[in-house]
């Protein structure tokens, strides 16, 4: 299951609509325990994929590197990324599937129809290894900001 | 040093995050953080015995790969090698 807060829901399906018709892409930090992987904070980052960014996302190595450390150091892991689909369905490409290696991290589309967010889903990247890995659809929960809570 | 190891891969360290080693190259220490956690060989290289095309291997802020001497590259105890699995897709 995917555990993030209303804000951290809103600033990614937000940063889609803000970069369509290019993908957006970026960074869940948090702590996944006990098959939760519950996010603190949805960190942005910049899409590589220059040449094709209407259909294509890359986040560069080096900003992975800047932003794994900044995790270390506020104490989170990576638990997982996100990105659009401009104009198409919230579900996982064949391309999502095989650039995706970060098995037990969760993977976030939001489809973005002609600049404004619909659906998102989010899907767990299951298996031991590279060879039998799998997507399996992942329950998200979203918590309602505080102050809306004490209303 | 300090090899810094995804969330992935920590699985095969003892779920440790940072894994130390002593080297003075960047192939040393890549070397001595398998022997010591065998598991995560072939979760590194190919069968041909190189980095995977998706595993990055950085050095502070420099991809190894693009370093004039690569793994043979020498280290001192603060440097810090991070590896980090490559992330994209698209629709």
């Amino acid at each position: 299951m995917l555990k993030l807060t209303e804000q951290v829901y809103d600033t990614i399906r937000r940063h889609g609509e803000e970069t369509y018709p290019h993908e957006c892409c970026g960074v869940l930090l948090g702590r996944s325990e006990d098959g939760v992987n519950e996010v603190e904070e949805a960190v942005r980052a910049g899409n590589a994929r220059t040449d094709s960014a209407h259909n294509r996302y890359q986040i560069a190595p080096q900003e992975l590197v800047k932003i794994q450390r900044l995790g270390r150091e506020r104490g989170l892991d990576i638990v997982g990324f996100y990105h659009s689909h401009p104009d198409h369905p919230a579900q996982w490409s064949m391309t999502d599937f095989a650039e995706a290696h970060w098995l037990g991290c969760s993977y976030v589309i939001t489809a973005v129809e002609k600049g404004a967010a619909r659906q998102t889903n989010s899907f767990l990247l299951t298996g031991k290894s590279e060879e039998n890995k799998s997507f399996e659809n992942e329950r998200m929960e979203v918590e309602a900001l505080e102050a809306e809570r004490c209303r | 040093m300090k090899i810094h190891i995804p969330t992935p891969l920590r699985v095969y360290t003892d779920k440790q995050d940072t894994v130390g080693v002593e080297a003075s190259t960047v192939g040393q220490a890549l070397d001595a953080l398998t022997a010591k956690h065998p598991d995560l060989k072939k979760h590194l290289y190919s069968e041909e015995g190189k980095l995977r095309a998706f595993v990055n291997v950085y050095l502070n802020d420099e991809d190894i790969r693009y370093l004039p001497e690569k793994e043979a590259t020498k280290v001192n105890g603060n440097d810090a090698l991070s590896i980090i699995p490559s992330i994209a897709g698209g629709c």
